[in-house]
């Protein structure tokens, strides 16, 4: 698809919006359907359409695997995490009320993040997969 | 702290699993791996001490009170489970530092690492909840990264074999999870001690006995018991050595935990045992898998997939003594949980030793090792008369504590107890034909093998020692065993 002008620039146009609407997926998750997990695919996604219209060389270049697979690997440490910091703030894991003077937001703050750590495993994770797919049999030949 | 011990239980590996995973540094990864699984044995064997003198430790995640929100619950039959999984893990970790750098390729170490870590804390995680959605999620953390174990295996046919045990484990799984499903449906709640309230009054009905059912034959497949076995030998077999000696000896005996918690608290020992009837349906399934993989296990030239269909008859102690229901026979359920592990442990971390110089644990290739591996043979030679039960080994004190429940039961039961006897001679039979090719055949391999180095003969010793210890001493095992017995068979007369 390199020489098919419309789609190399459709796929351009339609990358940031793809991402934007990742982001807008996992912000709006607590009042709206999705979450960090649908977001984590929307994200891939995006790079995948890239992969496929430029090829996957290109798109290695600005999303290298390691970064994917240490993607995989943050998002529990960022999960994770969440629970550790709430129980030196001395309540219980993932006791999200130790975020905040108000209940009300820390609720609201924890499970943001919570999820923002499983938008990344799931980016990292979905992608990897991804390239396993798109790479095989290319590094051997 | 000590109030966060049960979320830590399993945080502490699970967390240092991505660490793992990142890291570059083969080495780096397997220390963290080593101080995980220690700090999880440690905090275990808190709890245990924690339970024996307070009773029942509850933990709230995330504050939500039970029965809305997930709760840890641990009482003296988990406390008792967490401790068997992690000092076997703790034991396995240091072992398998040599013996992953012989038989892994070192880019995939870190990796090796992760998915261990993730493993057991898996498996700490199944034992420590009280919730039981929380057991399934947990089944899958602990499955999947048991599947990647396999499949690091050195043959090619530890993918298949763990593609199989995905396909079998995906069907317990399932089951599992519509079980679950079930309970939800008719009771509307998750929280195991809450589900264990409400069960009685909906007993009557089709669903819940349906998803008895489901529930029984997902966990039977994942403990493999007798015709749901078939996945276990090849996995065993072809699987790197630290991960057969740490799936041998904690996988199928956490699936026994589920059987128990399942059938036991939640549904009920009166339930089970009157309704379902539970104990006729296990106890011909538990003797066959007992004489007839005693016999299949006879005939193996692998000693490694001999010792697995061994696995698979000894699952069928466990259920035996289940099958019982009685105190005493639930005891020696328990009991050989924990004994089981140690003998199997020290049993493939011995065969470990014996890849990890000659490369092959053929029955012919390891003709005349007593003399070239002294020490390693002599860990093997322990840790078989463990498995037969001869007295002075923990072997002996489970099979003593099974015989002594069919002879309570008297009558019938009585040819069960002799049955006992006739399959510990075939185990005999096995063990025997292992030493003889070790101490009576001339050696014919390369003149250059010599013993095992240190680093994976001390932890192996560490468990035959445990073995000739807890056989020696069984008091206080036991005792844990018997308490155990008793909270789980509790409305219903021993």
């Amino acid at each position: 698809m390199r020489e098919e002008i419309i789609v190399r620039v459709g796929a351009k146009i339609l990358t940031p919006f793809i991402i934007m609407f990742a982001l807008y997926v996992h912000f709006h998750g607590d009042y709206s359907p999705g979450g960090g997990f649908q977001a984590g695919v929307i994200l891939t996604a995006a790079f995948a359409l890239l992969a496929l219209v430029y090829g996957l060389a290109a798109v290695q270049r600005v999303l290298p695997p390691w970064f994917t697979r240490l993607c995989a690997a943050l998002g529990v440490v960022i999960y994770g995490g969440v629970g550790v910091v709430t129980m030196m703030l001395g309540h219980n894991y993932l006791g999200y009320n130790a975020l905040a003077q108000d209940p009300k937001y820390g609720q609201h703050y924890g499970i943001l993040l919570v999820e923002l750590g499983v938008l990344v495993t799931v980016f990292g994770v979905m992608a990897s997969v991804f390239y396993l797919f798109a790479g095989r049999g290319r590094r051997e030949s | 702290m000590t109030a966060q011990l049960p979320i830590l239980q399993v945080i502490v590996p699970l967390l240092a699993a991505p660490i793992c995973a990142v890291l570059r540094h083969g080495r780096a990864a397997t220390w963290l791996a080593v101080l995980a699984s220690w700090s999880a044995l440690a905090i275990a064997v808190v709890l245990l001490g924690q339970v024996m003198a307070g009773g029942v430790v509850s933990y709230h995640i995330g504050d939500w009170v039970p029965p809305i929100g997930i709760e840890y619950r641990v009482d003296i039959v988990n406390a008792w489970v967490l401790v068997i999984v992690a000092s076997i893990g703790a034991v396995v970790a240091p072992y398998s530092v040599t013996s992953v750098e012989h038989e892994i390729a070192s880019r995939r170490i870190p990796l090796f690492y992760a998915a261990y870590l993730l493993c057991l804390s898996g498996l700490l995680g199944i034992t420590i909840t009280g919730d039981m959605f929380n057991v399934f999620v947990f089944l899958e953390i602990s499955s999947l990264s048991a599947y990647a174990l396999i499949s690091l295996g050195r043959p090619r046919r530890a993918l298949t074999a763990a593609y199989r045990y995905l396909i079998m484990g995906s069907v317990g799984a399932t089951f599992i999870v519509i079980g679950i499903g079930l309970l939800y449906v008719m009771t509307g709640s998750l929280n195991m001690a809450d589900l264990a309230e409400l069960l009685p009054g909906v007993w009557d009905s089709r669903t819940v006995k349906v998803a008895y059912g489901f529930l029984g034959v997902g966990v039977c497949l994942k403990l493999a018991l007798f015709p749901l076995h078939l996945w276990l030998p090849n996995a065993y077999a072809f699987a790197p050595s630290p991960v057969t000696a740490f799936m041998a000896s904690t996988a199928t005996k956490v699936a026994v935990y589920m059987l128990l918690r399942f059938f036991l608290s939640i549904f009920g020992a009166a339930f089970s045992f009157d309704v379902m009837a539970l104990d006729r349906v296990l106890l011909p399934l538990a003797l066959v898998a007992v004489v007839s993989m005693s016999l299949v296990a006879i005939f193996q030239v692998d000693v490694k997939r001999l010792l697995a269909y061994s696995s698979v008859a000894q699952i069928g102690y466990m259920i035996l003594g289940l099958s019982f229901a009685s105190v005493t026979g639930l005891t020696a359920t328990l009991l050989h949980l924990f004994n089981h592990a140690l003998m199997k442990g020290a049993l493939f971390m011995a065969l470990g030793c014996v890849v990890y110089r000659i490369g092959s644990v053929h029955i012919d290739a390891m003709a005349g090792l007593g003399k070239r591996m002294p020490w390693t043979m002599a860990a093997f030679v322990v840790g078989g008369l463990s498995l037969v039960g001869v007295p002075l080994t923990v072997g002996f004190i489970s099979k003593w504590y099974l015989i002594l429940g069919a002879l309570e039961k008297g009558g019938p039961w009585i040819a069960v107890a002799v049955l006992v006897l006739v399959t510990s001679v075939m185990a005999l039979v096995y063990v025997w034909r292992v030493v003889e090719a070790a101490y009576l055949r001339e050696f014919s391999g390369d003149e250059a093998t010599r013993e095992a180095p240190l680093s994976l003969l001390a932890p192996t010793w560490i468990l035959v020692a445990a073995n000739l210890y807890f056989g020696i001493d069984a008091v206080r095992t036991a005792g844990v065993a018997r308490q155990a017995a008793e909270v789980l068979m509790a409305g219903i007369g021993s």
